[in-house]
């Protein structure tokens, strides 16, 4: 099958892939050792593969590979810097909203493009936000406890 | 008891893993040369595979291996994943020349592709002889019905020709005798829908050979020791050449407690010599998969003036669809945890399970439990107001209490005679205590109706479930210490996603002194860890759990003894904690790396143990239901307002994740309640099997819920803990049921409760 190249920045670094016209995002990403981008419907329902492209919460299922050309995706494994965690990991961490751990990334993906853009949500704009992503194991209560909580520290952050 | 690790809100002891993306689950894995697998469903509901040729198939480039009924040993089994002798029948084959629903399956195929997959599926020539089929339960045991297991080497089924997979009768007392002598009977009928687990990681198994060709099966499973031993079986090879690995899990709900895709990706496996991966798309996921078992229930309970319930009585009708998995052990529970809530003196409960062409249904937390206490809580608000009587205040009269013997579960156990039930713990009252102040239960029942077209009403419901299977349910686990002074966990257990991992590493660590963070665990893998049944029946945190604590205190015995040479002194006078041994006078002190290298180095003694625990009686953990609807009387609608789940787990070992726990299992059930229902059309075929048309609730849906903790300390559990899974699962429906009726005066027998059949109803009784 005809093979193109396309070149993206992904978590910050410069790659240059060979793909399928066809390949979509969430298949070449986790072909590439992405595997915080999930695999829960294929049809854009779930949210499981929710990455950032250019700061817009996307679910890769829905995108082809070829589409984010020239782009910049943010996918979970690039929200930490330096080793150390962001600060809706660590509340996600502290305030127990992680179980299975597998609507995880998606969840965090869509509150940090929230937060990016609105750095003071209600509540009501917390669950706005995440209602593109199903989680069977919380209730979501406290994955928005989480987000609320992260959205002070990250203000309060020097 | 001052603890230090157990009852604290401890971060998970996998949760770093999980929050960056990490590789963590089944597929989270990259295998040289790995195929991908697929299966063929079946287009019809009921059929006989007359010619099958997968010639063509075979012959497309990049298809490595077709299987069909024709190439794989016949061996009648269950998928249930329970303790052997499992209670299921055995009428489940690899692969069969007869299809009993749509997406049975007909042949399976690997190939170095999805697409070349997709394509061989299409390749293979299948010609049935399409058979009647029966779909509604209600005509299952007709004369006349199609029988569905006409194969003769099925065994297990209770009748086979009148499509009853189970039947179960129990009574205590005399319900006839019982009945007579109350002042008011109440008996109604209730139907109950077909919910799908939808775990957000669908069903999915990577099988290959090894170095030494032992089949390795990495799989998303609840299950890894049964799955284990049923491909043995299945495939025919000795346990020994079979390594399953438990990853990280995206949820299971019950639904993976069930060997689903294991054997026919380890055939592909052994067919192909080469990695093959099996992974259900979210469609398959849907009615390839299992549900929960759709029931019809009579309910009848009759009390005396003074409000004493007298009778109970339960009968159901309920189907298992294609297969018999965990058929009779879900229903069983409908009675055997849901009748005794209340002391009536007879009970009664009878059921027929039944086959039909339909999915095939299996666990699902609550087990059987959500529809039988969705019928015995409406009917108990009925007789609470046909007493006069706060329905509050007559489920405190009449629910079981601290000291009571629960006799129907010696009669009913796991598709047997079981073991009786003496409540050792129970935080009920406070339950209703705190719910009822939580919700403004007072000042809700008094509350003025209000004008316009919403109308807003408050109910409760009680339920219970058990904490392991009484005299089966058994676990291991194992504990060494490390130079460092910390120590590694192998416990056989399998965390879902729930928690279990950290859940055991506290108790391993409050046990042994020493902080969480000196426990590393490893769980659910068969070859480097001991056995457990699995994560099912709230088993997990008091089976495991209390495995784990025994094996920590024979660990705990060595290391005091080698501390109590380097203290001069003997081990009864050793405490620990903060990582560190001391006498308990504080005086002397060593820390548990000190006594670590001791051990290993001048003693040349490994410090390990290991331990195996069950119980013989399954304690239930508790839990009260209150829900504020509103109800829209012009569309039908009913919206929860605030929801609040008060639970009486025991010990929660740690709080944070037990009330996760109880937020999640009542969103499930809120859904089971109002919307969620896998619809099937007319020949069988799933009419909804995608999250646009099978509603589950987004974080914009959910209501105002309250999470409440009522701890006890039980006897039989480690530091006094229970379990919570699952009871918070089995309060939504009644008590939002209740709600309604308090809001508008109509009952819904239905669920899910959906806007039309309200309308229905309230305008069949003149309210619109």
């Amino acid at each position: 099958m005809k093979k193109l190249t396309i070149r993206l920045t992904v978590n910050a670094a410069a790659r240059e892939w060979s793909i399928s016209p066809g390949d979509l995002l969430l298949d070449v990403l986790r072909r590439e050792g992405y595997f915080g981008v999930k695999r829960g419907c294929e049809k854009g329902e779930c949210g499981a593969c929710t990455v950032l492209v250019d700061g817009r919460a996307i679910n890769s299922c829905l995108m082809f590979a070829a589409q984010a050309e020239g782009r910049e995706v943010l996918t979970i494994e690039g929200l930490g810097r330096d080793g150390a965690l962001h600060p809706l990991q660590e509340a996600f961490l502290d305030h127990g909203a992680v179980q299975c751990g597998f609507c995880t990334p998606g969840m965090i993906l869509a509150a940090k493009a929230l937060l990016d853009r609105n750095p003071d949500p209600s509540e009501e704009q917390v669950r706005e936000a995440m209602t593109g992503t199903y989680c069977r194991c919380t209730g979501y209560v406290k994955p928005v406890e989480a987000v609320l909580a992260a959205a002070k520290a990250i203000r309060r952050a020097p | 008891m001052t603890t230090s690790v157990v009852g604290k809100n401890l971060r998970k002891v996998d949760g770093v893993r999980l929050v960056t993306g990490g590789a963590a689950f089944t597929d989270d894995i990259r295998l040289p040369g790995l195929l991908i697998g697929k299966i063929l469903p079946s287009p019809h509901a009921h059929a006989r595979i007359v010619r099958i040729d997968a010639t063509r198939a075979r012959a497309l480039a990049g298809v490595h291996a077709v299987l069909t009924y024709k190439d794989v040993p016949r061996v009648p089994h269950t998928t249930a994943g329970q303790a052997w002798p499992e209670p299921s029948p055995y009428d489940t084959y690899l692969l069969d020349n007869k299809v009993r629903f749509v997406g049975d399956r007909v042949a399976a195929v690997a190939a170095e592709t999805r697409a070349i997959a997709e394509k061989a599926l299409r390749l293979i020539e299948v010609e049935y002889e399409v058979l009647p089929a029966v779909l509604d339960m209600e005509r299952a045991m007709d004369p006349g019905a199609p029988v569905i297991h006409d194969e003769p080497d099925s065994t297990g089924i209770y009748d086979r020709q009148r499509n009853i997979a189970g039947y179960i009768l129990r009574e205590i007392g005399n319900v006839e005798e019982g009945f007579r002598g109350c002042d008011v009977v109440i008996e109604r009928e209730f139907r109950t829908g077909r919910q799908q687990h939808c775990a957000i990681e669908p069903h999915i198994s990577i099988a290959w050979l090894d170095e030494d060709a032992r089949l390795v099966i990495r799989t998303s499973t609840q299950v890894p020791y049964h799955s284990r031993r049923q491909c043995a079986m299945i495939l025919q090879i000795p346990v020994s050449r079979i390594h399953v690995i438990k990853p990280r899990i995206g949820g299971g709900f019950g639904g993976k407690q069930e060997m689903l895709l294991e054997d026919i990706t380890g055939a592909l496996a052994l067919a192909t010599r080469r990695p093959v991966k099996i992974e259900y798309t979210r469609e398959e996921e849907f009615y390839m998969a299992r549900t929960r078992h759709p029931q019809i229930l009579r309910m009848k309970m009759g009390a005396t003036r003074d409000g004493t319930i007298v009778a109970s009585q339960m009968t159901v009708v309920a189907t298992t669809g294609a297969y018999g998995s965990h058929s009779t052990t879900v229903q069983g529970n409908t009675g055997s945890k849901v009748l005794p809530m209340y002391r009536a003196r007879h009970m009664r409960f009878q059921c027929h399970v039944l086959y039909t062409n339909a999915p095939v249904a299996g666990a699902f937390r609550g087990y059987g439990c959500p529809q039988g206490f969705f019928a015995q809580e409406s009917v108990v608000d009925e007789l609470a107001r046909e007493l006069k009587l706060d329905p509050v205040a007559f489920r405190r009269q009449n629910a079981i209490r601290l000291g009571d013997i629960d006799r129907l579960s010696a009669q009913l156990g796991e598709g047997r005679e079981g073991l009786p039930r003496v409540i050792r713990s129970c935080g009920l009252n406070e339950c209703l205590d705190r719910g009822a102040a939580a919700i403004g239960w007072e000042r809700l029942r008094k509350a003025r109706r209000r004008p316009g077209h919403l109308k807003r009403g408050v109910g409760v419901s009680c339920t219970m479930q058990g904490s392991g299977i009484a005299g089966i349910d058994w676990a291991s686990a194992f504990l060494k210490m490390n130079e460092d002074g910390a120590f590694f966990l192998q416990a056989g257990a399998s965390d879902v996603g729930g928690g279990a991992d950290t859940v055991l590493a506290q108790i391993a660590a409050e046990t042994l002194g020493v902080t969480l963070d000196k426990i590393v665990i490893t769980s659910g893998d068969t070859d480097t860890t001991p056995f457990d049944v699995g994560a099912y029946a709230s088993s997990t945190t008091i089976i495991s759990g209390g495995a784990v604590r025994k094996a920590a205190e024979k660990v705990r015995g060595q290391v005091f003894e080698v501390a109590a040479r380097m203290l001069d002194t003997t081990p009864d006078k050793l405490v620990c904690g903060a990582n560190r041994v001391s006498t308990s006078d504080g005086l002397k002190r060593v820390t548990m790396a000190a006594v670590a290298m001791q051990a290993m180095y001048k003693d040349k003694l490994q410090i390990m143990d290991g331990a195996s625990h069950y119980n013989t009686d399954s304690p239930p953990p508790f839990c009260v239901t209150f829900a504020e609807v509103e109800v829209d009387t012009q569309t039908g609608q009913v919206r929860v307002v605030h929801l609040v789940s008060a639970v009486d787990p025991g010990t929660a070992i740690n709080p944070m994740q037990a009330t996760g726990q109880v937020e999640g299992a009542v969103a499930q059930g809120i859904g089971y309640a109002l919307t969620e229902e896998l619809l099937l059309d007319e020949l069988g075929r799933p009419r909804n099997p995608n999250f646009l048309d099978y509603k589950m609730f987004t974080a914009k849906d959910m209501p105002k819920l309250t999470a409440i903790l009522a701890e006890t300390d039980e006897p039989l559990g480690p530091y006094g803990a229970k379990s919570i899974s699952e009871v918070p699962i089995n309060g939504p429906a009644p008590a939002i049921a209740n709600a309604i009726y308090h809001a508008v005066g109509i009952r819904i027998r239905k669920l899910p409760i959906r806007p039309e059949d309200v309308l229905r109803e309230l305008r069949d009784c003149g309210a619109v």
